[in-house]
């Protein structure tokens, strides 16, 4: 059993917003809806499946309500939460529901407004008495990871900071993106300590907006009119400190998510021509390189230097949108845009600076929640057909 | 930021339930306690009624010497209650715990330094934390 090319990516739609000071975060929700629907050459009464994570407000069913769905039609829900990487598992297990037959076209909405509203707390879990008080965030919780990968394998700022200046390499042909200044080492290790060894250049950006995909079966991929991207590989997982005993913070569930959707594509990293790789920190990104095969385990830092990730200068481009440092980082989360600019890469539509030659084999890979604690993670490998 | 201390603030109290109780008991009585399945002879933190590694319900409670070593730690520089520093510490009965290390120089701390638990106040029972020995 494998969901191998049994389902195709035919519809793509980021928000340009990145402030929308103006607008409900259903509203958000429902023009990236409309853009997928539309870029996808469907209607609103074509979609029989939905996938929502936890920023839809207030769940699947208001949601489904709300965008005015054929609740006739309508014959799969999913709303797995797994932060900022649930939209790669919705495309993992709507191709799923496409090939037990549970669904045809499948939405999948992503949006919120992180820089204009409060957002929501997360439910607690049962750690909470035991770690609520000591303050993790987004930005020490990775820090954290940082601290000891440099401790365990010389790891340093410089290096993470390639990765920065890779991005913004990318976002100067990117008009939607909001961080659209070339950057260099010394601009990314000169900006403000925000949480050692983290400085203000190795965080992403917090932006407003969202993205929104459809996923379907092959014979309605092909009658559509969008070049054909189908998905050949997928994995998740999901680390934590288990108790205390488990406790490594230099590597990822990606070293799991990443074989799995290996193993099912077929291929390898080296056959990798394009990849969108979560980037909520610098040390995000490279973490789930080396998790995901494409160096050894401590051999990132000089992997991701002198430019290895730019597109046209290094051997693995990546986020050639300029990814959640400098373009877009919408609702804190990340793993919707990074599906879209991979199917713009195998769609021949990234803007023509970055974009590969002909680049038909692509990766897209997510985590969720905080490496430094507890996080899911999620990789897809995507072909153009 | 040299100067970077720990300060007083106020921390929340702990909510607790059924399955930690015992916990929030003993930190009154000063003792950080862990868990440890008889079964399988493994510590863990935090505590479960169940077994984390071998799903046996025989756990028990222990009492911990406070005693380990910081496996890695991040100084956050700004906050609306000043810098802090999150960790983890490995104690010497093996679990990792997370915590904020206080009473110390922030600046001055390294992954593999010996610390000690200390308790500090809240509206309920107190909260562990580590400092440097």
């Amino acid at each position: 059993m494998t969901i191998k090319g049994k389902a195709y990516i035919a519809g793509i739609f980021e928000h340009p917003t990145r402030h929308a000071p103006d607008k409900s975060t259903a509203q958000l929700h429902a023009e990236v809806a409309k853009g997928a629907i539309e870029d996808a050459g469907l209607t609103i009464d074509d979609v029989d499946g939905y996938f929502c994570a936890g920023d839809a407000p207030g769940g699947a069913w208001p949601m489904v309500d709300y965008l005015g769905f054929n609740t006739r039609k309508l014959r799969h829900i999913d709303s797995t939460e797994t932060g900022g990487c649930s939209y790669i598992i919705h495309i993992g297990h709507a191709a799923e529901a496409i090939a037990a037959g549970k669904c045809s076209v499948a939405l999948v909405t992503l949006a919120g407004k992180p820089r204009t509203s409060v957002m929501p707390p997360r439910a607690a879990g049962a750690e909470v008495d035991f770690e609520a008080a000591y303050g993790a965030t987004t930005h020490n919780a990775y820090g954290m990871c940082a601290m000891r990968h440099m401790h365990d394998y010389g790891t340093t700022s410089e290096q993470l900071a390639w990765i920065k200046v890779a991005a913004s390499h990318h976002a100067q042909y990117n008009p939607h993106a909001m961080l659209k200044d070339v950057v260099t080492v010394e601009d990314v290790v000169n900006s403000p300590m925000i949480s050692d060894p983290l400085h203000r250049m190795d965080c992403c950006v917090v932006t407003d907006g969202g993205g929104a995909l459809i996923v379907t079966t092959p014979e309605i991929a092909k009658s559509l009119k969008k070049p054909m991207v189908r998905l050949i590989g997928h994995g998740e997982a999901m680390k934590g400190p288990r108790g205390g005993r488990d406790l490594d913070l230099t590597y990822s569930a990606g070293v799991w998510s990443g074989p799995r959707a290996f193993d099912e594509a077929g291929v390898t990293p080296q056959d990798i021509k394009y990849a969108s790789i979560y980037d909520s920190f610098t040390i995000t990104v490279l973490m789930q390189l080396e998790d995901l095969g494409f160096c050894k385990k401590g051999e990132g830092g000089k992997f991701v230097a002198d430019g290895n990730l730019i597109s046209g200068v290094g051997k693995l481009p990546f986020n050639t949108d300029g990814g959640g440092l400098c373009s877009n980082h919408p609702v804190n989360r990340g793993g919707m845009t990074k599906i879209i600019e991979a199917v713009r890469q195998l769609r021949g539509e990234a803007h023509p600076k970055v974009q590969v030659p002909n680049c038909d084999l692509a990766l897209v890979h997510g985590t969720g929640g905080l490496l430094g604690v507890r996080h899911a993670a999620s990789t897809a490998v995507l072909e153009r057909v | 930021m040299s100067e970077a201390k720990t300060q007083d603030k106020k921390y929340p109290a702990p909510q607790g339930n059924p399955e930690t109780q015992a916990f929030w008991d003993a930190a009154k009585q000063g003792k950080f306690l862990i868990k440890r399945c008889t079964a399988c002879g493994e510590a863990h933190y935090f505590p479960r009624s169940i077994c984390p590694f071998c799903f046996s319900d025989k756990t028990a409670w222990e009492e911990s010497g406070g005693e380990g070593e910081i496996y890695t730690f991040s100084l956050m520089r700004k906050s609306p209650t000043g810098p802090y520093a999150i960790g983890y510490v490995k104690l010497k009965e093996g679990p990792a715990v997370q915590t904020n290390f206080v009473d110390c120089d922030l600046e001055k701390l390294k992954i593999g330094q010996k610390v000690k638990v200390v308790f500090k106040p809240t509206d309920g029972a107190p909260l562990p934390f580590f400092t440097p020995v």
